[in-house]
């Protein structure tokens, strides 16, 4: 199974996400943000970083390359796609996801090693998980802060679409403490922390974010 | 040259920690004035000769599209002599 990874200019962690597609047993496959070509794959991760400088507004410019418009239309049609931090981002503003991300509350760029709670283990990236289950994973951003309308945060509520929220103080002033949300058909996922930081405790945290690579292998093959 | 003028602004219930920062620090300025601050952005589009109904009509279509986010901003378009 082939999980293509983008790369647009800017991307700072295209290259761990890709290393843990691999060692979750998949096979990552780079796609170049100017290409509208996804080359076959399965699935789709948008990892992070700063796409063309963050200019206009995070993920606002990314979401016009060349290889978005057949991911928003590959996305449509059910394929999964897991936008991280700066690929959050992206699938907001593409409008594959409800709500966008501003800046953190207090304005500081955060970096440290985040408690998180998976409340939705039904998508296609988080089956791998119980739900209710506990992980710490980075978290490092600028513009993490979750904001919607009340109707929307409300729908997102109801229909159980806040994949993970955020344990004790929230950290970047997102509502409800959303740290994750999925599309009503739980093909896409967005995360501002960064499962692909944690796939070993070698060099990460823990080891709790591999569950993201691994859950969307199983969505594959089913 | 004419211009076009697009300014974009912060929904009112979206936080505006920005906004807030730069109100905070006004006081310790000694500028006592203000009760609130919302930061916001400014597009200056350069156009031939004076902006048309079309090309406003263009922008507001850019703006809705590129320059603002609708679910978070708000926007204005205005020519500019």
């Amino acid at each position: 199974m082939k999980v293509g990874v983008v790369t647009f200019p800017g991307t700072l962690d295209d290259r761990d996400a890709a290393r843990a597609v691999n060692a979750a047993g998949a096979s990552a496959l780079a796609l170049w943000h100017g290409d509208a070509d996804l080359m076959g794959v399965d699935a789709v991760v948008l990892p992070g970083g700063f796409s063309y400088g963050d200019y206009l507004r995070c993920g606002a410019i990314s979401r016009f390359a060349p290889v978005m418009e057949k991911i928003i239309d590959a996305a449509n049609g059910g394929m999964p796609v897991l936008g991280i931090c700066n690929g959050f981002q992206v699938l907001c503003e593409a409008h594959l996801l409800p709500g966008a991300l501003t800046r953190n509350h207090e304005l500081h760029f955060l970096c440290r090693d985040q408690k998180l709670v998976i409340e939705n283990n039904s998508t296609a990236w988080t089956s791998s998980y119980s739900k209710g289950q506990e992980i710490i994973i980075p978290l490092k951003n600028g513009e993490g802060s979750f904001q919607c309308d009340d109707q929307t945060l409300a729908a997102l509520e109801s229909e159980g679409r806040i994949i993970a929220r955020y344990v004790g103080e929230d950290p970047n002033g997102s509502r409800n403490l959303i740290a994750g949300i999925t599309n009503e058909r739980g093909n896409v996922v967005g995360l501002m922390p960064h499962p692909e930081h944690a796939i070993d405790t070698l060099t990460g945290p823990s080891a709790d974010g591999i569950g993201f690579f691994t859950s969307v292998l199983k969505a594959m093959v089913k | 040259m004419g211009k076009i003028i697009v300014e974009v602004m912060l929904k009112p219930e979206i936080l505006d920690p920005q906004g807030v920062a730069v109100s905070a620090a006004l006081p310790r300025l000694g500028f006592t004035f203000a009760k609130s601050v919302r930061q916001g952005k400014r597009f200056e589009i350069e156009v031939d000769g004076l902006p048309t109904q079309a090309q406003l009509a263009e922008v507001e279509k850019a703006a809705e599209k590129l320059l603002a986010n609708p679910v978070i901003e708000t926007f204005v378009v205005k020519a500019e002599k």
